[in-house]
């Protein structure tokens, strides 16, 4: 069987799989539609949560932005975790304890406020948006690339799967398909990585064998990459502080995890269990689930990158011909995210540090052919030898494809590879269906519900629910195919403005009595036009930049990723001042916030 | 609010400040702020650092999260008897 067939064989088994699920966990009511009527186990719901967190970025970009940062990668890998602590400490047993359907509704009752429920549901709508047009294109990618189908076609399918167990089944069909999503996507992610790991170390733990010596003899696997790196006039792989100052990493690394913290497609998952202590329970187990799949991530990234190096400078470190570059090679190039461009005309491909094209990225000339077939480009770089590195850089590597490139690049068999593609697609579909849910919530509950149409039956609400799944599914779909170019940029902004307007305001509902709506408004307000508008100063989304996205621009050094921590502690501070000089809450605001703390029931 | 809710909630705050020092402690400090400092030692082929950031700090995370649910399960579990003791007398 080619690696075609094989791959539309596993991806539509989990398919099969995905949509029984679906008609078996149909949602009846409202209650089950939004939160799966509060039975979910906590385990179960740590793993539907882990498959809800870890989207297309996490399953195929993170590995990928480690292999390139080396240590400046652990901002991510700390981030995207540290907000777990965050979640189970401070939000997810009070808001459960608080027992209603949704983040918005915990705002607009805590404060009083339908203006602060609805600001809140826009933000909401907004952040979840800006994700799910990226999970679509992951989906896309994935298609296009293992089954060789176009975009749009990948599209299509992915919405279909989405569409059926999103709109049939609501969170109770989410949750338990999310379990089934984890259980393909962690074993794709680990089945590689324990291969290559045993390849290149002898250690089938990935944890352990980036720590390990190499299985050739040549000392520790860690030494010898930042060796092999500095060889070619790179950093080293573990010095850190080379790409991102010290204060930007510790910026970035807050703002992701507050911003993890007050993203609300997961703080929702806390809304379906049982009991108080069982969101505590689900937040543990999630990142138990969430960690396998983190603490194998820096493995792949560090075997990735000397895997990609032995093969690409070959074993004499002088380059391969093109001629006899295995064949993930030229399959990457076609789909652009690989390009190679001969400098110095000696046939061979050689990878060190420089720009091999203007500007960084290949520009193709359209799909013209050189030599043996490759692809010709429309930008080559001059051809500079970088400062300590031993010829020109010839190759672009797009970041995205080292964990879609792992296994073909380390020779593993097909089935891995159509595993990885099963994963991927995982990976993708879970988050937007979690995100989707949040959207036609806000949409039904706290937009519709309680603004325009008060006195909505529990079925009509449902219905509205699911037309609403059904639009946003629509515009998703449209986003993906159609990615407005800053698309890119805003996923800064989803980080961003769950840290310095969502993740604030609840925390101080929970954490003060004193704290009233004129002081959260002012404070949410203030925390999300600092954001945003720092950001669209340096990233320029709808309009051009005003200056240039460099450190000796930034305030304090700090980048756009990271502006989330600066916009929530001006958050905090406006919201503790204005609240000094305005009137307490009323009695009954002040009760409601002592109900939720107390374990009783 | 009761003594007794107070108490329980002073209790929590003071468990959950302990546990979100820990938290900073092993990935702000270890991970980042004194990370050159501590990848002059290593643990096996990692520099302590270094491991700190891509590996230690996401266990401890993991470590910190049960511990806190084990001693604030305690501490609910206390404040259910003082009240149940209470009612009844």
């Amino acid at each position: 069987m080619s690696l075609q067939d094989l791959t539309a064989v596993v991806v539509g088994f989990t398919f099969v799989v995905y949509i029984g699920i679906a008609f078996w966990a149909r949602a009846n009511s409202t209650s089950e539609f939004y939160i799966a009527g509060k039975h979910v186990p906590p385990v179960a719901n740590g793993m539907a949560t882990a498959a809800d967190w870890m989207s297309a970025a996490s399953f195929i970009s993170m590995a990928g932005l480690i292999a390139f940062l080396g240590y400046e990668g652990s901002m991510y890998l700390m981030g995207w975790t540290g907000g777990y602590v965050l979640l189970a400490m401070l939000l997810a047993p009070y808001l459960r304890k608080f027992g209603k359907f949704t983040v918005p509704e915990f705002i607009g009752e805590r404060y009083d406020s339908d203006l602060a429920r609805f600001v809140a549901a826009l933000c909401l709508i907004f952040i979840s948006f800006t994700y799910v047009a990226g999970q679509m294109r992951g989906v896309g990618i994935v298609f296009s690339r293992f089954l060789e189908v176009k975009i749009e076609v990948g599209l299509a399918v992915g919405m279909c799967i989405v569409f059926i167990y999103a709109v049939l089944g609501g969170m109770k069909g989410i949750t338990y398909t999310q379990v089934a999503q984890y259980c393909v996507l962690i074993f794709a992610y680990t089945v590689p990585a324990v291969f290559i790991s045993m390849q290149l170390t002898g250690n089938p733990v990935p944890q352990l064998a980036l720590g390990s010596t190499m299985a050739d003899g040549s000392g520790y696997l860690l030494l010898k990459l930042d060796q092999v790196l500095m060889d070619l006039g790179f950093n080293a792989y573990t010095h850190p502080f080379n790409d991102s100052s010290m204060i930007n990493m510790l910026a970035i690394t807050f703002a992701l995890m507050a911003g993890t913290a007050g993203l609300p497609h997961v703080i929702v998952r806390f809304f379906t269990v049982p009991r108080v202590e069982d969101a505590r329970r689900s937040a543990a187990w999630a990142l138990v689930f969430i960690a396998l799949l983190y603490t194998v991530a820096p493995a792949v990234g560090g075997l990735a990158r000397l895997n990609l190096i032995a093969t690409v400078n070959g074993p004499d470190g002088t380059g391969t011909a093109y001629e006899t570059m295995p064949n993930w090679f030229r399959t990457w190039e076609n789909s652009g995210l690989i390009a190679w461009h001969d400098h110095n005309h000696d046939g061979k491909i050689q990878h060190a540090a420089g720009r091999a094209f203007a500007g960084g990225k290949p520009v193709f000339d359209r799909d013209a052919r050189g030599e043996s077939g490759r692809r010709l480009v429309t930008n080559p770089g001059p051809g500079d030898v970088a400062e300590g590195a031993p010829f020109a850089n010839e190759v672009y590597v797009d970041r995205d494809i080292m964990v879609l490139a792992n296994p073909e690049i380390a020779g593993l068999p097909d089935w891995v590879i159509a595993l990885i593609a099963a994963g991927g697609i995982a990976a993708a579909l879970s988050t937007a269906a979690g995100l989707l849910l949040v959207i036609s919530v806000a949409v039904s509950h706290d937009i519709l519900k309680s603004t325009f149409a008060k006195n909505l039956s529990d079925r009509q609400e449902l219905t509205a629910g699911r037309i609403a799944a059904a639009v946003s599914i629509a515009i998703a779909g449209y986003l993906g195919s159609n990615p407005p170019a800053f698309v890119a940029q805003v996923v800064a902004f989803a980080f961003g403005l769950a840290a310095s307007s969502l993740f604030p305001v609840i925390l101080l509902g929970i954490f003060s009595t004193r704290m009233n709506k004129w002081g959260a408004v002012a404070g949410m307000l203030t925390g999300l036009i600092f954001t945003m508008g720092y950001i669209i100063y340096f990233k320029g989304v709808f309009i051009a930049p005003m200056a240039e996205n460099v450190p000796a621009n930034w305030f304090l050094g700090i980048s756009p990723e990271g502006i989330g921590t600066v916009g929530m502690v001006l958050n905090l501070t406006v919201a503790l001042t204005v609240s000094q000089f305005t009137a307490p809450p009323p009695a009954k605001i002040r009760a409601l916030v002592e109900r939720i703390r107390l374990p009783e029931a | 609010m009761s003594t007794r809710s107070n108490a329980y909630w002073k209790a929590n705050l003071r468990l959950i400040a302990l546990c979100l020092t820990l938290w900073g402690a092993v990935s702000y400090g270890c991970g980042i702020l004194f990370v050159e400092q501590l990848n002059h030692f290593s643990l096996g082929g990692y520099k302590l650092g270094f491991w700190f950031a891509q590996q230690g700090a996401m266990y401890a995370f993991v470590a910190l999260i049960f511990f806190y649910n084990w001693r604030v399960t305690k501490l609910d579990q206390r404040y259910r008897a003082e009240r149940d003791t209470r009612d009844g007398a």
